[in-house]
């Protein structure tokens, strides 16, 4: 078991910890979709929806199912057939009961099961060790992180438009330069909290 | 999320001996239509397990295995694969090599395997591997992708071991764990082993290799 308190797991993996810009995960889409705010925005509240009750899901089914039975090899496989099931009722669900929040979020649920963010928010929770309440914690932490840096990014290529990129480097290569400076700015968060 | 242009050189070529598509097929995966570069896929572990060399060779491996197999038996199946269920199939194939995989690296070599952590596991989410599964072994008989998937994954592990050779020698002056330049003469920027290093060496490598492409092939692509 992992002692770390609640509030420390979640403050660190928005800050210190965060899943982008110190793990690398969910690149993919956070290269693809930040060249506007409000799509940042609209994707980065899905990923942090969605991470939080795969990661509550795949914690019950990995503590209660597969290492009881002694199945833990298994453990790729069944999270990500569980984030794929949950993205897809999530769907039906918000279209069927509200038709408003699916044209905000509709558009992003299938871009999901292929972020690795949460899958690799619950591959974390396992290697942690976390208990259920830790593992809550920390997808709504890294759901929050990604979002927080996906919007920070999207704000910055905003404003890049009007300045003069050397012609080689535009595109992916100063997107790398910017978020690179970004992480850098994050490393000052890592003195506040030490965790694991 | 795949490209769609991989399809027209293949078939451009056509009608000639498995011979000379495998070869196109290696060069198109390596060098012009690089995964990393070119396709901007899998950029995750390429900037996670790059602090050493050995890491990325090991991932490397790692990842032309699991193209190279999950595309085969894609292939395999293409023709009996209902097309409603063909991504749950693909995932289905591909989490199974990367288990696989994952089991192997446990047993030889624990060490390694509690370095990686969980970018094993991210192998099922990375977009190469399912990027080739649907680009191309959902369309080419079972030896050419085979040949793809490995051509792809060798493509992958080439720019990984460069950014990790970059990244190890500035940030602790070694290429695998032997000191090359010592640290009387050289000190070491640890910049470059923690995570903004990843992304500037990534960066600066894509600046130079855009630097470096020959105008029309510029002016062709975007």
């Amino acid at each position: 078991m992992n002692a770390t308190p609640v509030w420390v797991i979640f403050v660190a993996s928005i800050f210190t910890n965060n899943i982008l810009l110190a793990s690398f995960l969910g690149m993919c889409s956070f290269l693809v979709c930040s060249n506007r705010i409000e799509t940042a925005l609209g994707l980065g509240t899905a990923v942090t929806f969605v991470t939080v009750f795969t990661t509550a899901l795949n914690y019950v089914i990995y503590r209660y199912l597969l290492v009881p039975l002694g199945l833990e090899f298994l453990a790729f496989i069944i999270f990500i057939a569980v984030i794929a099931a949950f993205v897809q009722f999530v769907e039906m669900f918000v279209e069927r009961f509200s038709p408003k929040l699916y044209y905000a979020l509709g558009i992003f649920l299938p871009l999901i099961t292929v972020n690795c963010a949460i899958l690799g928010a619950a591959l974390f929770m396992v290697i942690r060790k976390y208990n259920f309440l830790q593992s809550v914690s920390y997808g709504l932490g890294a759901g929050l992180g990604w979002a927080l840096a996906i919007a920070l990014l999207a704000g910055l290529r905003e404003k890049m438009g009007y300045s003069n990129v050397p012609a080689p480097l535009r595109g992916i290569g100063i997107i790398m330069l910017v978020t690179g400076v970004i992480a850098m700015a994050f490393m000052g968060f890592a003195g506040m909290l030490n965790v694991q | 999320m795949a490209n769609d242009a991989h399809a027209a050189p293949g078939s451009g070529l056509g009608k000639s001996l498995c011979g000379g598509k495998c070869g196109f097929t290696i060069v198109d995966g390596i060098f012009k239509n690089n995964p990393i570069m070119i396709q901007v896929l899998g950029i995750c572990s390429c900037l996670a397990v790059t602090t050493r060399l050995a890491n990325a060779i090991v991932m490397g491996c790692a990842l032309i295995f699991v193209t190279a197999m999950s595309n085969l038996f894609v292939s395999l199946v293409r023709s009996i694969m209902p097309r409603q269920i063909r991504m749950i199939t693909e995932v289905a194939i591909i989490a199974t090599f990367v288990i696989f995989f994952d089991q192997f690296l446990r047993a030889f070599n624990w060490n390694m395997s509690k370095q990686l952590g969980p970018y094993v596991g991210l192998i099922i989410t990375n977009c190469i591997v399912m990027g080739r599964a649907e680009a191309f072994a959902a369309q080419n008989p079972p030896f050419l992708s085979l040949v793809d998937g490995a051509a792809n994954g060798a493509g992958y592990a080439a720019v990984l071991a460069l950014v990790a050779i970059v990244r190890e020698l500035v940030g602790a002056g070694a290429i695998l764990g032997h000191t090359v330049l010592s640290p009387a003469v050289y000190e070491r920027n640890v910049l470059f082993l923690l995570a903004p290093g990843a992304f500037f060496t990534v960066g600066l490598i894509i600046w130079i290799a855009n630097a470096l492409k020959p105008r029309e092939a510029k002016e062709a692509g975007k």
